[in-house]
């Protein structure tokens, strides 16, 4: 066992927390309250190398670990999430999937603008009626000889507006069920394609969720990934691995919230003296520090386990599971310090407790992590 | 033209300092080491002018133990092409710059740069020390610089305003806030790059130094404030002659 982290790491999270702390936080208020997307901040990551962070340098990525994944969206996330939920989209769904499971000339065509950032992706596999239930897949792609005709509706896609490339998730043999679907790597300019407005959510606000139509889109065969029915196994290998960046997102915006819980319990004073000092306010506080405390070491061991290539779905569910709750938690008792500031949007916390509820419910809602970990338990 | 930057490692500005129980130095337990601000700022500016095509090289140097080593790391992830080390504890001021001199004897930088001060002990004297050491020609207190061909621009803060030099290298400047506006974040591909760049250690020449620290003290801790009625001056007057014997 060894708990300590390379130079390396602590350079990227170094790295992670200034550019939050010095460049993030200074719009953050006013991109969630008019639901500004970040472009600027997009591009000044993705010249950092934020953007392909996990991807190989041969493919211009980053080339950094799953742990360092960690440290930097716990950083970006402790200030906005809106700006980490495009990371890890396009990180560890996006980019893992095709450098994963892509053929060598998608990863020299689709990859290597992904990892460089000048394109953003977005994974496209939530509908109307097919959240959880991953399976009733209506989108359909057509096998036509040459390419695929793309129909349906996709919802909740973040980068949905901005992406220049979509992973699109289809059902092509519906006899087959899940074994019918497949995964194609979609150009968000082909002809047929509508985007929706961008929806009014509760947090994140300055992300680009939308949903997308497709109303008979060409898509030329080779840029299915894999065989053809690999779709959902994609779709499931993909989202054991993007549960750690919403995991390590959910442990950044507790710790965010903690953060400045502790802050503002030294300055506040009630009863003559600073609310730190009173056991209500010190006690929360401890039971917050160990929550995130758990949180972060569920996330580094998921993320350990897929850096030494072992299984980590159960670990990655574990730490979305908990990380998620504890996110919800924690940036509550972080509001109830502050007290009537808590309520306001000034100081921070009621926005981290908005963007808190969403890590419960995308990329696997708590529930499903909890069905993927009792199948584990009961197996 | 090649640039020299000198850097200084000290604790992270939101660590708080405890004195050591030699009473004095500072507690170092648990510290985490950045590179001094204002030197982080005299980086930026060179990897700035080197990106504008201005300079060919950036070099960084330090007098400290192994452990600075990670400082010298994050200053080559920043954009630095090679870093040299001076293998000793640093003593004080004289013993800084008479290490770093010996290093800029034996290699020809056009100019060099040291922040105005370390954000530990405020010193504010390598920079000056090693420009007289050096015999070369030195500019303070400059929050601004530019080459143009051979000539240097420089910016410098004076009372009420502020005032433009031109000078020619080699020169030693020593440089405060303005230098550069935001202290560059190194990438990826830096922090993947550093541990391939030179990294030089030499050990020190001389272990002479000019003063030596006694004792390192806590600020005295305020008194506290009491508060008197409105109507009772006669209480602040008593109060002033009896308790504060200031009357």
């Amino acid at each position: 066992m060894n708990f300590e982290f390379t130079e390396e790491q602590l350079m990227i999270r170094q790295a992670a927390r200034d550019y939050a702390q010095r460049e993030l936080i200074v719009d953050v208020l006013e991109r969630d309250e008019k639901m500004i997307y970040p472009t600027q901040h997009v591009k000044s990551l993705a010249e950092l190398g934020f953007m392909g962070m996990l991807v190989d340098p041969k493919y211009d990525g980053g080339g950094m670990d799953t742990v360092s994944y960690v440290l930097a969206m716990e950083e970006i996330s402790k200030v906005d999430s809106s700006v980490s939920v495009i990371m890890s989209v396009n990180n560890s769904l996006v980019c893992y999937g095709i450098q994963e499971f892509g053929s060598e000339e998608q990863k020299e065509k689709f990859l290597k603008p992904l990892a460089r950032g000048e394109k953003i992706g977005a994974f496209l596999l939530s509908e109307p009626e097919a959240g959880s239930d991953a399976t009733s897949q209506k989108t359909t792609a057509e096998d036509k000889g040459d390419y695929y005709l793309l129909n349906g509706t996709k919802n909740w896609i973040t980068n949905g507006n901005t992406a220049g490339t979509y992973l699109v998730i289809a059902q092509t043999h519906p006899e087959k069920k899940h074994k019918g679907i497949n995964v194609l790597i979609v150009d968000r300019h082909s002809p047929g394609i509508t985007v929706g407005p961008h929806e009014d959510k509760m947090g994140m606000r300055s992300s680009d969720t939308h949903s997308v139509m497709f109303n008979d889109v060409k898509v030329p065969k080779e840029n299915r990934i894999g065989e053809d029915g690999f779709g959902f196994k994609f779709a499931m290998k993909t989202l054991e691995g993007g549960r750690i960046g919403i995991a390590a997102q959910a442990l950044g915006i507790a710790s965010g919230a903690f953060e400045r819980a502790v802050q503002y319990s030294k300055e506040r004073k009630a009863f003559g003296t600073e609310i730190a000092n009173h056991q209500a306010i010190a006690f929360k506080l401890a039971d917050m520090a160990v929550k995130i405390e758990n949180a972060r070491n569920l996330c580094l061991k998921a993320a350990w386990l897929k850096d030494q290539h072992q299984p980590y779905g159960i670990a990655s569910a574990m730490a979305k599971l908990y990380a998620a709750d504890i996110a919800m938690e924690v940036t509550t008792e972080a509001v109830q310090i502050h007290g009537g500031y808590g309520y306001v949007k000034e100081y921070h916390v009621e926005r981290l407790m908005r963007e808190a509820k969403l890590t419960q419910i995308y990329e696997g809602t708590s529930e499903i992590q909890k069905i993927v970990i009792s199948r584990d338990v009961l197996k | 033209m090649k640039i020299l930057v000198c850097i200084s490692n000290v604790p992270d500005t939101t660590t708080r300092i405890a004195i050591g129980p030699d009473g004095k130095s500072i507690n170092t337990a648990g510290i985490q080491w950045i590179i001094n601000p204002w030197d982080e700022l005299a980086l930026t500016r060179a990897l700035e002018l080197k990106d504008a095509g201005k300079l060919t090289e950036v070099v960084v140097a330090n007098v400290g133990p192994a452990l600075t080593e990670a400082t010298l790391r994050k200053a080559l992830a920043t954009g630095a092409d090679r870093a040299i080390r001076i293998n000793a504890e640093p003593a004080d001021a004289w013993m800084v710059a008479a290490n770093l001199a010996e290093v800029i004897k034996n290699e020809s930088f056009d100019i060099i740069l040291c922040g105005i001060e370390s954000s530990d002990y405020n010193g504010s004297t390598v920079g000056g020390l090693l420009a007289g050491m050096l015999d070369m020609n030195m500019v303070s207190s400059v929050s601004g610089l530019e080459i143009e061909s051979d000539k240097l621009k420089i910016q410098r803060e004076i009372d009420g305003g502020k005032e433009m030099l031109e000078t020619k290298a080699p020169v030693l400047l020593v440089v405060q806030k303005g230098i550069a506006i935001v202290p560059r974040i190194p990438s990826m591909r830096g922090i993947m790059q550093a541990r391939t760049k030179p990294l030089q250690t030499i050990e020190a020449v001389s272990g002479e130094s000019m003063t030596a620290t006694v004792q390192l003290l806590n600020p005295t801790a305020k008194g506290k404030c009491k508060m008197i009625e409105a109507d009772k001056a006669g209480e602040v007057i008593r109060l002033l002659r009896e308790e504060a014997k200031a009357l």
